[in-house]
């Protein structure tokens, strides 16, 4: 329609402009138009409208002869179209060249893509919208859902995503996921059923507890892609190291990456701890099975740390093996605050290296707590730390207990009066 | 519509103060007290998740019912706004740290939750005192003027008497109230002056070079010493600097041992948090107590009459924990 109208609107407009000279030419040119307007409704299967078309086509050109001095074209566009039209001989090129031409000069261009889309949309349909279908038509027609393709969050895909929700229902933080590059297409990418159950019913078998797989997924989602074949292997490697079978799951359920390690590489890490720190096999089992983060995390940071407690500190190697094998935590502590507390420990407090190497928890406490609790102790006289002299406090004790039953017990005042004494410092 | 972590973040915002040790920077101590509200605000019970209806497919077998409609209407979670993949409700918390100290001192840190930057701002243009202690050591000079820099001279302190050293006392006192009057821009030959000087209130505009407005003695051990100052526009930095000078004009060489605010404005060590209640439950309890002593002093001030005063003061205080406590309830709506 709103095409048929637009050409007749040209028509008028070229006539308009150019009766003087060339009205034959211009009539001669408008059949053409109307012809070839004809010519493409026929495709459209329309028959029974194409009179009303008509109808409305003759209407609407008696109307635009009214308004014919509203249109404001410039001479020039007119002419060229003109012109074209004139020289043109065939019927389906002056059509493609008005139908070119019109757009940015006509008023109503605005209804041209639609037109086409409704054509197309003619010519493709099978269906008609008034059509009756039968309610199992109606339910396997697929309605495209309201996902984005492409997306920042995980949000917009939770709730179509079976593997997503069920990962939620787990217990996995999907917010802290979405922040890593490429985890959050990888996991849209897993199907719950072939990917993500058989590593949990594995993990669950190697007898990880079922409410520790939210911690696993949330820090180690490359699990979900790991091969069931390298997992069981890797398992089978630390039970041939004789690690128990309750060690692993807990190793596993505390060190999500440990399984993404190859064999191999499991392997070195255990010869380093034993070699380095000269440890039996039993001992290298015990601190690997209390901290199974030392076989994931960077080795660098370690042989840095045995270096500041035998060069910087001065403990002997069979204090450092002593004190690695009761707090392990040692090896992977941030260097520069085991040079802090231990200058405190040292100069300050006066403390000897045996008895540090003694307690070596003491190591693996805060500054702050260390140095208020010895100050207030100082305060009331009561810091006296050498187990050879009367009124020995140790230094576990000192480090360990909380803080009521530190005032209670050792400093034999109320927890207020510990309170005060730390704003004076 | 509120949510509890929202209502829990109104009850936070305003003025409080923690108790800084030494040795720790104060971006730290700001960077904790963060990290701790955020947890407690996390901690706070989260909405339940709407529900919407669903079409749920059911697998019905294709010889029992071939032309039955396979699908339910449910009622399901919306798990889109779960906590698990939303993350929490508040990542940032605006904190605001007020007057400085440094990383080698201590003493009272004023903070600033939210909306209460706004009135940190406000507090920070005001011309108030701080209190602080100092606690120095005849004997050595160090290059930074602490105890702890490297040593650049020694002397003797046998010399230092109580009495010296007041002296001296009273002398840089007497300096820093000159300079007092200098920065404070008035002239000092009018009635103006003579008005402000009665009521305590000339001082410097803004910044200034920092002033001792009081200077005290209040141990003197030798070598060990502690003074007590208030001042104006001071760093602690310019405080360690004071001591080694204090040194210097008994013939002498002094260091400073340590810097201890005990006052900024109006907060006290009394209202101080240490480091152990630096929790959501303790900072929202030293709010409501600074938002309740703000509320008592504009009371006190409306009440002219100083014999009402004794008589009523009582009563205002339990009618401005009841406003208080109306203030917390109004916002939990």
């Amino acid at each position: 329609m709103a095409m048929a109208s637009s050409c007749t609107q040209l028509c008028l407009q070229c006539r308009s402009l150019l009766c003087s000279k060339t009205v034959a030419n211009t009539w001669q040119y408008y059949t053409q138009v109307r012809h070839c307007i004809r010519v493409t409704r026929v495709p459209t299967k329309i028959l029974d409208g194409s009179s009303i078309i008509k109808g409305n086509h003759v209407t609407n050109q008696a109307r635009q002869m009214r308004k014919q001095q509203m249109f404001c074209y410039s001479d020039l566009a007119a002419k060229h179209l003109a012109t074209e039209a004139k020289e043109d001989k065939d019927v389906e090129t002056s059509r493609a060249d008005v139908v070119a031409y019109k757009s940015p000069l006509l008023p109503i261009r605005d209804a041209v893509p639609e037109i086409q889309v409704s054509l197309d949309l003619d010519t493709a349909a099978e269906f008609s919208a008034l059509e009756v279908i039968s309610d199992e038509e109606a339910v396997s027609i697929s309605v495209p859902s309201a996902m984005p393709p492409a997306s920042t969050s995980l949000r917009d895909y939770v709730d179509q995503s079976e593997t997503l929700s069920k990962l939620v229902q787990l217990g996995v933080n999907l917010w802290k996921l979405e922040q890593r590059p490429n985890v959050g297409s990888m996991l849209l990418r897993l199907n719950f059923n072939t990917d993500v159950a058989p590593r949990l019913l594995f993990l669950k078998e190697i007898g990880v507890e079922d409410s520790r797989f939210g911690y696993i997924i949330t820090h180690n989602p490359f699990i979900l892609t790991e091969s069931l074949e390298n997992l069981q292997s890797r398992v089978n490697y630390l039970k041939s190291k004789k690690f128990s079978s309750e060690n692993v799951a807990s190793m596993v359920s505390r060190a999500p990456y440990l399984l993404n390690f190859s064999v191999k590489r499991l392997d070195n890490r255990l010869g380093f701890y034993q070699q380095q720190l000269k440890l039996s096999a039993s001992n290298t089992r015990n601190i690997v099975a209390r901290l199974p983060r030392l076989l994931c995390g960077s080795l660098e940071s370690v042989k840095d740390n045995l270096k500041v407690c035998e060069i910087e500190l001065g403990f002997k190697e069979n204090e450092i093996q002593h004190i690695v094998i009761a707090v392990p935590k040692v090896l992977t502590a941030n260097k520069r605050k085991l040079i802090q507390i231990f200058d405190y420990l040292h100069n300050i407090m006066k403390v000897p290296h045996n008895l540090i190497a003694k307690f070596p928890q003491v190591l693996n406490t805060k500054y702050l707590r260390v140095r208020e609790r010895h100050l207030f102790l100082e305060y009331l006289g009561k810091a006296q730390y050498d187990p050879t002299l009367p009124n020995y406090l140790s230094l576990d004790r000192l480090v360990s207990l909380p803080d009521e039953i530190f005032c209670t017990e050792l400093a034999l005042a109320t927890l207020e009066d510990f309170y005060l004494f730390q704003k004076t410092l | 519509m509120a949510t509890p972590s929202i209502r829990m973040f109104r009850r936070l915002e305003g003025l409080f103060c923690v108790y800084k040790p030494s040795g720790v920077h104060w971006k730290l101590v700001r960077d904790t007290i963060e990290t701790n509200l955020l947890k407690g605000l996390d901690a706070a019970p989260s909405q339940p998740l709407p529900q919407e209806v669903r079409f749920l497919a059911h697998p019905v077998s294709e010889t029992e019912a071939p032309k039955g409609l396979a699908l339910s209407a449910a009622s399901v979670p919306v798990l889109s706004k779960h906590p698990l993949v939303t993350g929490p409700e508040f990542q940032h918390i605006r904190v605001g740290v007020g007057h400085r100290l440094d990383a080698f001192s201590s003493g009272v840190l004023v903070l600033a939750v939210g909306n209460g930057n706004k009135a940190l701002n406000d507090f920070c243009r005001t011309r108030v005192t701080r209190g602080y202690t100092l606690e120095g050591e005849f004997g050595t000079a160090t290059d930074d003027f602490s105890h702890t820099g490297r040593v650049v001279e020694r002397s003797t302190y046998g010399h230092i008497t109580q009495d010296k050293m007041d002296r001296v006392l009273a002398m840089l006192e007497g300096a820093n109230q000159k300079a007092l009057l200098m920065y404070s821009n008035v002239d000092m030959r009018s009635q103006e002056a003579y008005e402000m000087a009665v009521h305590g209130l000339l001082g410097p505009e803004g910044k200034s070079q920092p002033i001792l407005t009081g200077l005290r003695c209040v141990h003197f051990q030798p070598p060990n010493f502690t003074l007590e100052v208030q001042c104006l526009n001071e760093t602690q930095k310019y405080l360690r600097k004071v001591v080694h000078e204090i040194g210097l004009e008994l013939r002498s060489t002094a260091a400073c041992k340590g810097v201890r605010r005990t006052r900024d404005g109006p907060f006290t060590l009394q209202d101080a948090l240490i480091h152990h209640h630096w929790t959501a439950s303790d900072v929202i309890q030293a709010i409501r107590q600074y938002h309740s002593k703000k509320d008592q002093k504009y009371s006190h001030t409306q009440i002219k009459d100083p014999a009402f005063q004794s008589t009523e003061e009582s009563t205002t205080t339990t009618r401005c924990n009841e406003t208080g406590d109306e203030a917390a309830v109004g916002t939990i709506k």
